[in-house]
């Protein structure tokens, strides 16, 4: 069975730990912060000038004055910060982050990622996706393994203009944890009743099997 | 030294076409609400603004899109626009789009005097076409210039009459940056106090970068999107 898409995130919740400091990005990813293990303190940072973002605010905690990157009402915590974008951005380029999460239209096996713009279909800017994949300690993928269209997104090269190069670490879909190694794409994790084969079908680049493949557990 | 001015339409009374203006804000969080309609008011044209995005389509920087007062935009995400798409893919506006990161740093470095520089962002993708790279420790670099404006237009939530200016929350973002790097740098605040009213710790942007202050008459504040948990 493939993981829905709360799974997936829930999944790659299982890679923070105590102490991290992780930025999250639109879509999917923001989904992580609901499966944070019990016990640990992550803290989530927000590019527009945030560490510590709480909940989303009730009816009456809205304050337009605070919002998350996806320019979302959001809450503050015990222990929140603020920042302008400079400093923002240099807690990302200079890698203070420990892990971004985030989607993408189209990763390879080298590890480049693309997921800003469609050339000719749209246009809305990379905002600040190519600072993130060149500045987190890691940078994971969350994304489905297939494009709506049919199309494989787990490519030997990227055919969309890039967001970065040599910069992505694990991918995490529907149907697998990938690692992304020198020597290539290497299968580490399957959804439960997935097979290795299921997953090389929606994948362009051959994938080496890890020999402790196991199965996802959520 | 008198810095402060009645209101918005004084504070941009020698603002000409064909200005260069950074606008602090976030989507819609942390605008200058009053600087964006007094020059919406004025009808100066062939702008070049400088701003993280441009509103939305009726709202913030948008309003000056409708009127066709903006002839460029830098920034570095302009989603949720659509007369923006629309002057855009009708070759009306120009476009130069940054990483956001690279926005804030070549702000800070207008600001700071500095002739620009090299950072990994971005390197190997489109942004470094046209630009010098190097490999510096180990990692390939691109260089960026710094960003100067003719005017900062800000909103900040408490100033002096000095300009000492605090921020709220996330409604920071790119002002203390923008007010270092123009010729002259307006603030509308929500309170104008007098001096010594504000902890000289807690001063975001120290008075030096500001030009002219004012209290702005009334913030909107709208919000684009509204996420609520249940009570």
């Amino acid at each position: 069975m493939p993981l829905t898409r709360e799974q997936i995130a829930a999944r790659a919740a299982q890679e923070l730990r105590d102490g991290y400091y992780v930025n999250l990005g639109i879509g999917m990813p923001t989904l992580v912060a609901n499966y944070v293990p019990k016990g640990i303190d992550v803290i989530f940072q927000s590019e527009n000038g945030m560490l510590g973002i709480g909940p989303y605010p009730t009816e009456a905690e809205i304050d337009p004055d605070l919002i998350n990157a996806g320019k979302e009402t959001v809450t503050e915590i015990r222990g929140t910060s603020y920042f302008s974008s400079a400093d923002s951005f240099a807690m990302i380029r200079g890698g203070h982050i420990d892990i971004a999460i985030l989607g993408a239209m189209e990763v390879s096996e080298q590890g480049d990622i693309a997921n800003w713009t469609i050339p000719g279909k749209v246009l809305k800017g990379m905002g600040g996706a190519m600072d993130l994949v060149s500045g987190a300690k890691r940078v994971i993928v969350a994304m489905e393994q297939v494009a709506r269209d049919g199309s494989k997104k787990l490519l030997k090269e990227c055919r969309l203009p890039l967001t970065g190069k040599k910069c992505v670490n694990t991918v995490m879909s529907e149907l697998a944890v990938i690692d992304i190694t020198p020597q290539g794409l290497l299968l580490r994790e399957v959804a439960p009743g997935v097979a290795a084969d299921d997953v090389q079908k929606v994948t362009e680049p051959k994938l080496r099997i890890s020999p402790e493949l196991r199965t996802i557990k959520i | 030294m008198n810095k402060v001015v009645a209101n918005a339409d004084e504070a941009i009374r020698d603002l000409q076409d064909g200005a260069v203006i950074m606008s602090g804000g976030f989507g819609l969080c942390g605008n200058p609400e009053n600087l964006i309609k007094a020059i919406h008011r004025k009808g100066v044209k062939n702008l070049t603004i400088i701003s993280n995005n441009c509103g939305t389509t009726d709202k913030g920087l948008g309003i000056l899109l409708q009127t066709r007062q903006v002839r460029k935009m830098v920034s570095s995400y302009v989603g949720e626009n659509k007369e923006f798409e629309r002057q855009f893919l009708a070759g009306e506006l120009e476009v130069e789009l940054n990483p956001q990161g690279t926005l804030a740093e070549r702000i800070r470095a207008g600001g700071a005097g500095l002739g620009g520089f090299f950072t990994p962002t971005g390197a190997g993708t489109q942004i470094a076409q046209g630009k010098e790279s190097r490999v510096l420790d180990g990692r390939e670099m691109i260089f960026e210039k710094p960003l100067k404006a003719d005017y900062a237009i800000v909103r900040a939530w408490k100033g002096d009459k000095w300009g000492n200016l605090v921020f709220r929350k996330t409604a920071r973002n790119f002002s203390p940056m923008m007010c270092t790097a123009a010729r002259i740098t307006i603030a509308e605040v929500e309170h104008l106090v007098e001096l010594g009213e504000l902890d000289p710790d807690q001063v975001h942007v120290p008075s030096v970068y500001v030009n002219r202050i004012f209290q702005g008459t009334s913030h909107e504040k709208p919000i684009e999107k509204r996420t609520v948990r249940k009570g």
